[in-house]
């Protein structure tokens, strides 16, 4: 179909650029995709009859990771490794 | 005028009923990477590769230092290694009990619908036998207008009684006051010819009259005696 509305894994490498110039960036269009992928993995991993501990666990796994590149910065100075 | 070539609920998407929820949530390995990994890269580096990658990976984060070993990764390879245990030992009973706690939620909904639908079952029944019974509408007319004549026959018949003795007391009445006329009439000519065949009796017949007794009455004893 048209490229402005395949998925991103639907896009091949070339078309990368194309692709994100037709993304929206507004305020509303981030929103509106932050709410979409959210709904997305929501709907897919936690929203089942029988799911297990995959749910959340990509969540936390997630919440590390983002938070070890948050304070990258802080845990490589030397005072604080050399502190505990 | 209905359009029909109008395509009703054709884009919208239509709230009732739900779809089911699905039975199981996407697939994931080792509890963090989903299957779609895997697969995207099966086609290039076949089955080893993610871990060829995730090996790769660790190792250049660590000896580039990106990835600090710290107090931290001691804490988190304790914490990881607890909660793993925990998850794996303790897994299937929790499913099994929020499985149950669905099930529960699930039945009371069902019995809801099924109490809802019984119910509207014996209304359905109760409504077809009203039907029923108005068709009997008939005999009720027929008993009331039964009611009705009879009550309008023996008021008729009350007041044609009244009618009979009102008239009869009427008749009775002028029947005795002619009775009486004639009687008093008759009593008073009786006591006028009395009165005057009295008074009409004069002395002399008087005597004649008693004088005219006695002889008789010497005949009849003579003829008496003589019987005796």
């Amino acid at each position: 179909g048209p490229l402005s509305e395949r998925r991103l894994m639907d896009v091949r490498l070339g078309e990368l650029p194309a692709w994100l110039a037709t993304c929206d960036f507004s305020p509303q269009g981030l929103l509106g995709g932050v709410q979409k992928a959210w709904s997305n993995y929501y709907d897919k991993y936690i929203n089942v009859k029988r799911g297990g501990p995959a749910g959340i666990s990509m969540l936390l796994a997630g919440y590390c990771l983002l938070s070890y590149g948050w304070n990258y910065q802080h845990i490589s100075k030397i005072s604080f490794l050399v502190s505990v | 005028v209905l359009h029909s070539t109008r395509t009703l609920h054709a884009t919208q998407q239509c709230l009732a009923p739900l779809p089911p929820l699905p039975e199981k949530g996407g697939e994931v390995r080792y509890g963090l990477i989903p299957e779609e990994f895997f697969q995207f890269l099966y086609p290039k580096t076949g089955v080893t590769g993610p871990y060829m990658l995730g090996t790769g990976l660790l190792l250049y984060f660590l000896s580039k230092e990106i990835y600090v070993i710290n107090h931290e990764t001691v804490a988190a390879a304790c914490i990881l290694s607890v909660i793993i245990y925990g998850v794996k030992k303790y897994g299937s009973d929790v499913a099994a009990f929020a499985d149950k706690l669905n099930e529960e939620k699930v039945a009371k909904a069902l019995a809801v619908k099924n109490e809802a639908i019984k119910d509207l079952e014996t209304a359905i029944e109760q409504e077809k036998k009203e039907q029923w019974r108005v068709e009997g509408r008939n005999y009720l007319f027929d008993a009331k207008r039964n009611n009705i004549a009879m009550l309008l026959e023996t008021n008729y018949r009350e007041r044609l009684l009244m009618v009979y003795n009102e008239v009869k007391k009427r008749l009775d009445y002028q029947v005795a006051m002619q009775n009486l006329k004639r009687q008093k009439e008759q009593d008073h000519m009786i006591q006028w010819v009395e009165k005057n065949v009295i008074q009409s009796i004069t002395p002399q017949q008087q005597k004649e009259s008693v004088a005219k007794c006695i002889l008789d009455l010497k005949a009849l004893s003579k003829s008496a005696q003589a019987a005796v």
